[in-house]
């Protein structure tokens, strides 16, 4: 029997919903699905992970994620439990991880995919910021792959707990050492798996009108995302950039705030289920891409839409 | 200090492209580029320079002999060395990483390796970490803050929710670009000018140690992705027409 391993990414101690994507992409073959958790108590997981093969347990005294520790571990744990074929979101934490484990493995990664066939090695992913889309063919034993969050529709499927079973982390040379987290005065949404974005352009015009922004994303408890220009311009900071030089996201809900609709930011959320255009200029080329537009002053239309959703709340 | 900079030159991001034989695409109308994240790592490794003087600043590519004017920019921009690994087909992640590992033991000892956390062409957000497994050091991605002290690297690695992870590394170690790190600089005309005279040394696979090419992964078909149909313009006052878009939003689209 084939093998599909998953790396489960917990957040405030809860499976993120990329793990259900991946779960549901592994459920499409008949392979056994082994997930791999760092964890000292699996308990509060087993009724999400019901009906997978296996869950791999490392205790890891509740250490935070480290790079050198996290490869080892996965990397010999792929190796000795000879998986098939190994699944990690496209997020953060897992674009660092994988190809730190698909180096140590000496085995092929198809990063960021959209479409897959794990085992069979085939997969698509968007190049070119999304102009093209690439299908790959992985040769090898050992097939990895980082699958963009966002884009398989969760399917649940109930079943059994799956067995526990308990392996230590690697003990390694750590050369890449995390001394400390920074964390903003405010949490912000991460746009890369964010539900709705409210995003703004350089017609925002200055770094105070975000609020006008953030206040819209309050009530719909979106993210807030900008254009280049807009960052460029220094209205807004540049990990809220989206576009081909930022994130690319893809969220059900994309409002773009007086963003013309350059290609650079098209392509970074033009994935979007549906696509709304705020812009006072008719010809804006966002027009021709958003599924709903309003041809208005954002400086008017955001504050009537924030009123009108909470009216409706 | 041997400084490196590993720089991938790729198409221009307003380039508008076309499919070539299902597998490549038409190079014919193509601006090139230097890869933006790989800006942000040639001017941060020109200020590491400039505050440790007697160090070199070394860019390396790899690619078609196209390269070069790309390799130019570099050197325009105050770098003092550039190496071209040539190859006219292209390479996986593995095999790329490889070359570039030999490139730089050919070249010398490294200090700091800089590079643009993803290039944006295939971003792939790999050949960084697997370069640091050929070469046996640590590498820290998505980089926005860069510290050299006391003979260690600390550096700041944007995660999510606008949080940063503070990395520290021994040398050597990669570190992987991204936006916020710097303003990279133009060159200046003096600098297009003393360019001009350098010598790009020219480097085969073979003589980086890549004996043969078995790429892992292949492309079998390249498409260009379906367009949206074009969407509703609603026209209405403000008041009318933002509640008429709540309304497909939540009845229509079903988003809400």
């Amino acid at each position: 029997m084939s093998k599909i391993g998953i790396y489960i990414e917990l957040k405030n101690n809860q499976l993120k919903k990329s793990n259900r994507e991946m779960l549901t992409l592994a459920r499409r073959s008949s392979a056994e699905i082994h997930a791999v958790v760092f964890a000292d108590d699996v308990f509060p997981y087993l009724n999400d992970l019901a009906g997978i093969h296996t869950l791999i347990q490392v205790p890891d005294q509740n250490r935070p994620y480290e790079p050198d520790r996290y490869a080892e571990t996965l990397a010999a744990i792929i190796r000795d439990r000879q998986l098939d074929a190994f699944l990690a979101a496209h997020s953060a934490q897992g674009k660092d991880l994988l190809p730190r484990v698909a180096a140590k493995l000496k085995s092929p990664l198809i990063t960021d995919c959209i479409d897959l066939d794990p085992l069979a090695g085939r997969a698509v992913k968007p190049i070119y910021a999304g102009k093209i889309w690439g299908e790959y063919q992985v040769h090898g034993d050992r097939k990895l792959y980082t699958v963009r969050p966002n884009v398989i529709q969760v399917v649940e499927a109930g079943g059994a707990h799956p067995q526990v079973v308990k392996v230590e982390a690697a003990v390694v040379e750590i050369r890449t050492r995390i001394s400390g987290v920074k964390r903003p005065d405010f949490q912000k949404i991460d746009l890369t798996e964010a539900q709705i974005i409210v995003s703004g352009g350089r017609a925002i015009k200055a770094k105070e009108n975000f609020v006008i922004l953030d206040d819209l994303a309050k009530v719909l408890s979106a993210g807030v995302g900008a254009s280049r220009a807009a960052v460029d311009a220094g209205f807004a900071s540049s990990d809220m950039q989206v576009g081909q030089t930022g994130k690319v996201v893809n969220p059900k809900l994309y409002i773009a705030c007086g963003i013309s609709g350059a290609i650079q930011h098209f392509v970074g959320m033009k994935t979007s289920k549906v696509i709304v255009a705020i812009n006072k200029d008719p010809e804006a080329p966002i027009f021709k891409k958003a599924d709903y537009g309003i041809v208005g002053d954002l400086f008017i239309v955001v504050p009537l839409l924030k009123e009108e959703l909470q009216k409706q709340q | 200090m041997n400084i490196f900079v590993c720089m991938k030159q790729v198409p221009d991001t307003e380039a508008s492209l076309s499919i070539k034989d299902g597998t490549g695409i038409n190079e014919g109308n193509i601006k090139w580029i230097m890869n933006p994240y790989d800006e942000f790592a040639v001017e941060e490794a020109l200020k590491l320079k400039e505050k440790n003087p007697g160090s070199t600043v070394t860019v390396i590519s790899l690619g078609p002999d196209r390269v070069d004017s790309t390799l130019r920019t570099a050197l325009a921009m105050g770098v003092d060395k550039a190496v071209h690994v040539q190859s006219s087909e292209p390479l996986d992640d593995l095999m790329t990483a490889a070359a570039l590992a030999g490139a730089i033991r050919k070249t010398g000892e490294p200090g700091i390796i800089f590079m643009g956390k993803q290039a944006i062409d295939n971003d792939s957000y790999q050949v960084h970490i697997r370069l640091a497994e050929e070469l046996k050091v640590g590498v820290a991605t998505n980089v926005t803050a860069f510290q050299f002290a006391n003979n260690q690297v600390t550096v700041e690695r944007e995660i999510d929710e606008g949080a940063k992870e503070v990395i520290e590394l021994a040398l050597p170690c990669i570190v992987a670009a991204t936006k916020g790190l710097n303003t990279p600089r133009y060159a200046s005309v003096m600098g297009i000018m003393k360019a001009k005279k350098i010598e790009i040394q020219k480097l085969s696979l073979a003589d980086c140690g890549v004996a043969s090419v078995t790429n892992q992964v292949t492309v079998t078909k390249y498409t260009i992705p379906p367009e949206k149909p074009q969407g509703k313009v609603i026209t209405a006052e403000p008041a009318q027409a933002v509640k008429e878009l709540v309304r497909l939003l939540r009845e229509e689209a079903k988003v809400l």
